[in-house]
């Protein structure tokens, strides 16, 4: 039989080292006895210690990574058989090293369920410790905190607490070990009994908030109970006050229902008038941000529901062009601006070799919500059917008669059908300039149309057309 | 009237008071941050840690309050709008800055949530709240979390300074469709509102390119924004509620959804209903969140099991479709695809993980999803093992009354 010592602090490296110089020396588990912190009465029989052959211990043996992060968090546990369970299971490992991705095997299991109860314990560690200011010597500020924590968690878990108060000293006291933090360094001893740590003038704060922020209408006694456990309570300051807020949270919920509705507060009439007065709109828009007030507000056809928001156009008021599209697609209805997804970069890049300056003319759409199909997480752009198109003229026309420009440039069918009433016909008709009530209106593709374009060479040619007419409006306005 | 001037324990409660209706308090998914160089103070990693739990079972992970409780709105829902008599208070940036960075060193939060109502202008108060997250980052070198509430018409440029400091920024879409918005919170504008989240979206996607010279620009809002909806409050089914939240998802990829049953306030309007909803309600909509994002469904497979267009209050939605389609069922675990097993009742994400990687290996047993994590009493009418098979069970008219609790137990009080 052989007895492996392991101390209280270093745990984990001390294990380590054993298991590995046992493995390569063939020990098997029922052979060894695991004695941390002196506390194995199997000592008492008197087995002999032979020590541990340090050559052996350097030896490389080949476990899964995923063995190594398991028994790294399993060593903290507080049940008395962790060592001889992670050993036996390393045991078994050697032969067939599939056995960790076995989540049904009844050992594996186990170890993971401590490997649970670990991390539980660190993490209530990190959220229940409670610091109270112990008062300043020298530059840092100075705190201490008592803490009980089920399993040895404070060893793997002070690393968490130094990145996180890393400009004050601290020291965490448990019963198990004690860690210290000062001046950037971290030592850990062996645990006190519990100090007298004086309250704190911020705890008064802290039960202040804790009372108001619960709504005393939802009470889940049980919800709080299971992530908080009772055996944490006497620890934290706030939970002296949790017998009271249940005990009262029914009446003071019914009480609050009963209370009749109250009349307004005096002032708050006059608040409310000043508010409307601010945002009362004038029928005929004036300036073109009146307009898009007017229009953000649009309800006239369904697509203003799916839609982020409506795209205005944009533009200089007194411009000569006026460019007109079909509708705002997934990226300018994020932004709230006309052309500016993939079809409006190869308009602004084309109408820059064609000389037409965009910032000066006013670009706008036919339609100014986005119509989409939404498939999974993507927004796929539907055409505005002729209703849509109807409903939206409106807003065009007003936008036409704003800026009163010299030629209009349509580009695409949707734009054809919303100035001239008819979009049969649109490659026939481009390139040319035609009369509508609203003036001359030049026809050509939408850039959109282009991007869709299969053929490489087709795109370039069509492209080229493209340009030209474009160079052709800019002429026209010149 | 009130002359003297209030104490800091005053205001905390009132403000805390105030901000108590919102259920977000998460602290989680944003960048690593340390202060390991002990020129700063706190640290963030990938998960949140709730520091307590209040009686109402929320966690309190985050320092939740409002800059100030006076607003110029008048949403009927809310307790802090302009019609109601509620006692009012208003922090100085500087108390603030205060209690979170001293509440941070007794490790009681994460961080700062502050939130505001709407006082003299919607950039007045945004610059406000900029201003206190400033304070924490720069002049206090504080690294914990901090949770800003955007308020939706505020200039572009608060806006990004305030992506710059927080590590979540948050816009409520308040109720589910733009029709109760307009009856409930009549200054607000729904539009607005999508197009505040927009933004926040294109700026967050923004900061992840890095420019044509390799270097990356600071980045905005590493939480990303979440958004919250108060259920119960107007007449919308869950239907209608999970089309949002699923459009919200896909539109704005919005980190989270929150659920807020409608909770009768103080001096409430005579507009509201007086009657609490079921708290289950919104349990079994977070439910539905859950089968949305990481089980496959769609809304409408969730929603169509009833013709009301709500969900089925007694059993949770996931049980409640498998119980419509039971000629799907029983399903073999050892060979059934993933996506299959992700519809199980009683199996979730991390026990469907377990069975894919162990059935590699040999063939499961019954005892084998126990030790998984299965709920088995949930799967067993839905699924064959080598040693189990449901029989009958599977279609037995009685199946879904051993699920269902007794009736009398969904009263309301």
């Amino acid at each position: 039989m052989r007895t492996v010592p392991l101390p209280r602090i270093g745990t984990w490296e001390a294990w380590r080292d054993a298991a590995r110089a046992l493995m390569a020396e063939g020990v098997s588990p029922e052979a060894v006895l695991w004695d941390w912190d002196g506390t194995d009465q199997a000592n008492l029989f008197g087995t002999d210690t032979p020590s541990l052959n340090p050559e052996a211990a350097a030896s490389p043996i080949t476990v899964p990574k995923s063995y190594l992060a398991l028994a790294r968090t399993v060593v903290w546990h507080s049940d008395p058989e962790r060592f001889a369970r992670l050993y036996a299971f390393l045991w078994r490992l050697r032969d067939r090293p599939g056995l960790m991705a076995d989540r049904g095997d009844v050992d594996i299991a186990r170890l993971r369920d401590m490997e649970k109860g670990v991390r539980r314990c660190a993490h209530k560690m990190k959220a229940f410790v409670r610091f109270r200011d112990v008062g300043q010597e020298g530059p840092r500020r100075r705190f201490a905190a008592w803490f009980e924590p089920t399993h040895h968690t404070v060893e793997p878990t002070a690393p968490f607490f130094t990145g996180r108060f890393g400009d004050m000293d601290w020291m965490i006291v448990t019963p198990d070990v004690t860690a210290r933090f000062e001046a950037g360094h971290l030592s850990l001893a062996p645990g006190q009994t519990k100090p007298d740590l004086e309250e704190d003038d911020a705890e008064a704060l802290w039960g202040t908030y804790f009372r108001n922020i619960f709504n005393p209408a939802r009470l889940k006694v049980q919800a709080m109970t299971s992530e908080m456990p009772r055996k944490y309570w006497k620890n934290l300051p706030e939970a002296r006050f949790i017998p009271e807020l249940i005990a009262t949270a029914d009446a003071r919920a019914r009480e609050m229902a009963a209370r009749a509705p109250t009349l307004p507060p005096v002032r708050a009439e006059k608040i409310q008038t000043r508010l409307a007065a601010a945002c009362i709109s004038a029928p005929m828009p004036e300036s073109l941000g009146e307009l898009c007030g007017q229009m953000a507000a649009c309800t006239r056809c369904p697509l203003h529901a799916p839609a982020t928001q409506v795209v205005p156009g944009e533009g200089p008021l007194d411009a000569g062009l006026m460019v007109v599209g079909e509708q705002p697609g997934d990226q300018e209805d994020l932004h709230g601006r006309p052309f500016v997804g993939p079809a409006g970069q190869l308009f602004d890049r084309t109408a820059a070799e064609a000389g037409l300056d965009r910032s000066a003319a006013y670009v706008t759409n036919a339609v100014k919500h986005f119509k989409f199909r939404r498939t999974g997480k993507r927004r796929l752009h539907q055409a505005p059917n002729r209703d849509e198109i109807d409903h939206c003229k409106w807003w065009l026309d007003l936008e036409v008669r704003l800026v009163k420009p010299k030629l209009i440039l349509a580009m695409g069918a949707t734009a054809l059908q919303s100035l001239t009433g008819r979009r049969e016909g649109l490659l026939k008709r481009r390139g040319r300039v035609e009369h509508s009530h609203h003036g001359p209106v030049f026809v050509t593709v939408h850039p959109s149309y282009l991007l869709r374009l299969p053929d490489e060479v087709r795109r370039a040619e069509e492209i080229d057309r493209f340009r030209e007419d474009l160079r052709q409006a800019a002429r026209l306005t010149a | 009237m009130n002359i003297m001037p209030k104490s800091l324990q005053d205001k905390l409660a009132i403000l805390a008071d105030a901000a108590r209706y919102d259920a977000s308090c998460a602290s989680s998914g944003t960048a690593r941050r340390d202060s390991r160089d002990g020129k700063g103070l706190g640290s963030t990693q990938g998960s949140g840690i709730c520091h307590a739990y209040a009686p109402d079972g929320r966690c309190i992970s985050l320092l939740k309050i409002l800059m100030t409780n006076f607003c110029i709105y008048d949403c009927v829902y809310c307790v802090n709008r302009v019609s109601s008599n509620v006692e009012r208070a208003r922090f100085s940036p500087e108390e603030v800055v205060t209690l979170t960075t001293e509440f941070y060193r007794r490790n009681y939060i994460e961080g700062l949530f502050l939130s505001s109502g709407i006082i003299r202008s919607p950039d007045q108060t945004m610059a406000d709240m900029v201003q206190i997250a400033r304070t924490l980052r720069e002049r206090e070198n504080f690294r914990g979390y901090i949770h800003l509430k955007t308020i939706p018409d505020a200039a572009p440029e608060l806006i990004e300074e305030a992506g710059l400091y927080a590590d979540r920024l948050s816009v409520n879409v308040e109720l589910p469709t733009d029709a109760s918005v307009a009856a409930y919170a009549p200054e607000k504008n729904p539009s607005t509102i999508r197009a505040a989240m927009a933004d926040v979206k294109e700026r967050h996607t923004a900061a992840r390119d890095r420019s044509h010279r390799g270097r990356r620009p600071r980045r905005f809002a590493p939480a990303g924004q979440s958004t919250q909806m108060i259920v119960g409050a107007d007449g919308s089914t869950d239907a209608t509620i999970l089309g949002q939240s699923s459009r919200l998802y896909g539109d704005y990829r919005l980190k989270r959804v929150y659920y807020s049953a409608f909770s009768p306030i103080p001096d409430s309007s005579a507009r509201l209903p007086l009657v609490k909803p079921p708290l289950v309600r919104e349990h079994r909509l977070y439910q539905a969140d859950w089968l949305l994002r990481f089980y496959g469904f769609s809304v409408d497979e969730i929603t169509s099991t009833r013709p009301d267009g709500n969900l089925d209050l007694a059993i949770d939605p996931k049980l409640a479709w498998a119980l419509a389609h039971r000629g799907l069922f029983p399903v073999d675990v050892q060979i059934a695809d993933k996506a299959l097993l992700l519809r199980v009742p009683g199996f979730g994400t991390r026990t469907v993980e377990r069975i894919l990687s162990t059935r590699r290996h040999r063939t499961l047993r019954y005892g084998d999803l126990q030790r998984m994590g299965a709920l088995l009493k949930k799967a067993k009418p839905f699924i064959t093992l080598r040693d189990w098979t449901p029989g009958a069970l599977t279609d037995s008219a009685d199946l879904r009354a051993r699920f269902a609790p007794p009736p009398e137990q969904l009263s309301l009080f």
